[in-house]
């Protein structure tokens, strides 16, 4: 991701600050807007998803990136209608091509599930029911929104695996999913989700459980599908790669809140919050030269059940303390406009992170890359021992 | 799946083989005499003693016998003693020390009885005790649920002989609600008094098994609710029922077959308690008055059938799952 040209972005993609809706133009396909999403346990009330809203227009791809346990997951889910109401908390509004998803009742979910809305899942071994054929589970989705008979959902499954790319659709229709490879079951996942023909996709980790060079082509189908059905794409991932190929717009999310938003190249490229900084640092770069160094995240991901005083990502800030009056510790910053106009928005109380992403972070992670990117005059200061 | 099916039929019958050995060396070389059970004991003397052993062919070599015994079972082996000829064509498992009469036929007679209890308890407790978990899982945590899963800890803790006892004692003989339980066949005395006999027996069999059904089931009902697959059904936009009846219990049933299986085989092998109790004349209740007379034929007998019941069981079960899980392929 450190290897585009570093062009700063026109802000032409739609803005996250859209959500209060611009006067004359149509409202955006997916609008979530102050989702908050919690979960009574015997332990307390775990805090998934705290206030996050974000917009989606008809196909635009979003990255969600975060740790195991950011709310990325839950937070997808919640625009699927899949947590059970019983056992889970929900307020804000998520609207799907104008609709209000929270609240609604589980049958008319049921009709938007699969529908307009569907997913693919991360690990299509586990994802994928290993009792039943493909080529029925591929049908059942099909029926499950059109009343068609079980041999048009059957020619409708092989035309869908075919159109995945799976080799001689009709004779592994009736195979059991453990008869796929991991690949051909991702695809096989894929066409699950997209029988539909759905307006909003969302993959949750489509990549991680396959192989690097699987990957890339699960990728390549994914865009090529997008283009075709012009859905609006919601990648939920980890690895910053599959964003900077995949995603229009990123979304880093922490403890349950969004603390960095802004279009992709441009938030990899000038990135205005420290833990925005702690993902890229961990990224290992193969055509980097030799003395960029691979920087783990300290610490842990904070505890849901009690977060953190101030901001939650404070215990881990290697920064924390360039911010005067140890506010970080005490008070939990904004989700406000950076540096860049009103399409990069950040969570973070420094007032010059793009000094001290040039001049401390940079250095450490992709050392050729400093001169590139520096734009004022640079301060002398070396990267410090940490 | 044929050389699978066959090499389990070839270690099946290799298991009888060891359970027959087993059985005839306990009873030969066990602390008590055979023979002695049939001596009444102020008048027992030696000579006695002897012609009985003479009579039951006890006086031959243990091994000898044994391999006329499993002469009988493959070939026929007629019984001859005195004047009287028993004949006892193969599966020959001997004639009764006591009753002097063909055990096959015997205990044949006899299974349709085992079989009846075996097949309604099951259906009951099936139906019952599956039901109930999976509702029980679909509220997991709930009063409704805590309810289910305490009752049943409570009824599984009572001994299954005192159930059946005050069954028996208050419903049948104090306040008379059930008939008289007794085993009819359903083809000579009709269905209707075939069932209405063996009514209570099978609600006692099938309420006390179902708690422990109820209890597995919802086990293994909320680990497949848990599963990733399940949320991808639901995430197709099928409908609750669709999900829990189609996707998830048909994984959930997997191990509730491998202990209905077993459980079935032990209780075609004869249900002692509930035939005692109920006075049902079927295997079990022959086994123990066999036991009481030291019938030899009849025990060696009833305990052989009962391992060809669970060695069956085993292997249909191994089939069962073949055809539920095409991940397994014998």
């Amino acid at each position: 991701m450190t290897d585009s040209t570093f062009l700063t972005s026109e802000g032409t993609e739609s803005s996250p600050n859209a959500a209060q809706g611009v006067p004359g133009a149509a409202a955006p396909y997916l609008v979530v807007e102050d989702l908050t999403v919690r979960f009574p346990t015997a332990d307390g009330l775990v805090q998934a998803v705290t206030d996050l809203s974000y917009t989606l227009e008809q196909g635009k791809t979003l990255g969600i990136v975060g740790e195991s346990g950011s709310g990325k997951s839950v937070a997808s889910m919640a625009i699927m209608g899949l947590h059970d109401v019983k056992r889970s908390r929900m307020t804000g509004s998520i609207r799907v091509d104008g609709r209000e998803i929270v609240g609604l009742p589980n049958n008319r979910l049921q009709e938007m599930r699969g529908g307009e809305v569907s997913m693919i899942f991360q690990d299509p071994l586990s994802a994928l029911h290993p009792f039943y054929s493909i080529g029925a589970q591929i049908s059942e989705a099909y029926r499950a929104h059109s009343k068609v008979s079980r041999s048009k959902a059957k020619a409708k499954a092989i035309e869908m695996l075919d159109r995945v790319g799976i080799p001689q659709a009709r004779n592994r229709v009736d195979d059991y999913p453990h008869q796929f490879s991991g690949g051909m079951r991702q695809r096989a996942m894929i066409a699950m989700a997209l029988v539909n023909d759905p307006k909003l996709l969302i993959a949750d980790e489509p990549t991680t459980a396959l192989d690097v060079t699987v990957q890339a082509q699960i990728l390549d189908l994914l865009q090529e599908l997008q283009r075709d059905f012009n859905s609006a794409v919601i990648i939920i991932t980890h690895d910053l790669g599959v964003v900077a190929e995949m995603a229009d717009e990123v979304l880093v999310m922490y403890g349950g809140r969004a603390v960095e938003h802004g279009p992709t190249r441009e938030l990899l490229t000038h990135p205005e919050m420290p833990y925005t900084w702690g993902l890229l640092s961990s990224v290992p770069d193969v055509t980097a030269d030799t003395s960029a160094r691979l920087i783990p995240i300290p610490g842990n991901p904070p505890s849901l059940l009690n977060p953190p005083e101030g901001c939650s990502f404070h215990p881990r800030c290697l920064h924390r303390d360039k911010v005067p009056g140890d506010l970080c510790r005490t008070e939990l910053p904004l989700l406000i406009e950076g540096n860049r106009g009103p399409n990069h928005l950040k969570r973070c109380h420094l007032a010059n992170p793009d000094m001290i992403y040039e001049s401390e972070v940079l250095p450490e992670i992709a050392p050729d890359l400093v001169e590139f990117v520096r734009t004022d005059a640079a301060t002398d200061v070396s990267p410090e021992d940490r | 799946m044929f050389g699978y099916t066959f090499r389990r039929v070839v270690s099946g019958l290799l298991v009888l083989l060891a359970t027959s050995v087993a059985v005839f060396a306990l009873f030969f070389y066990g602390p008590s005499d055979p023979a002695l059970a049939y001596c009444p004991e102020t008048r027992c003397t030696p000579e006695r003693l002897s012609n009985i052993r003479t009579a039951l062919e006890l006086d031959r070599p243990v091994v000898e016998q044994y391999g006329d015994y499993m002469k009988g079972i493959v070939a026929g082996n007629d019984f001859e003693a005195g004047s009287i000829v028993i004949p006892c064509d193969a599966p020959c498992l001997g004639v009764s020390f006591k009753l002097r009469v063909n055990v096959t036929e015997y205990l044949l007679a006899r299974f349709p009885a085992t079989l009846s209890l075996a097949v309604g308890g099951s259906v009951i407790f099936l139906t019952l005790g599956v039901t109930m978990g999976i509702f029980a899982a679909r509220v997991r945590g709930t009063v409704a649920d805590k309810v289910i899963v305490g009752a049943s800890l409570v009824i599984n803790s009572i001994p299954y002989y005192l159930v059946a006892l005050l069954a028996f004692l208050y419903l049948i003989s104090q306040w008379g609600i059930f008939p008289n339980s007794k085993y009819v066949s359903p083809f000579q005395e009709g269905p209707i008094a075939w069932a209405a006999g063996l009514l209570l027996p099978w609600m006692v069999i099938g309420i006390t098994s179902s708690t422990q059904y109820a209890r597995f089931s919802r086990g293994s009902m909320i680990e497949t609710l848990n599963e990733d697959y399940v949320r991808t059904a639901r995430a197709k936009g099928l409908s609750d029922r669709r999900v829990t009846l189609k996707h998830a219990l048909r994984a959930a049933v997997v191990p509730v077959v491998t202990i209905f299986g077993l459980e079935f085989a032990y209780l075609l092998a004869g249900t002692i308690f509930t035939e005692r109790i109920f006075d049902i004349q079927g295997i079990g209740l022959t086994a123990l008055n066999a036991i009481g007379t030291k019938d030899l034929p009849i025990i060696s007998a009833t305990v052989l059938i009962a391992a060809a019941f669970v060695v069956t069981a085993n292997i249909v079960v191994d089939v069962i799952y073949s055809l539920l899980d095409p991940r397994v392929r014998l």
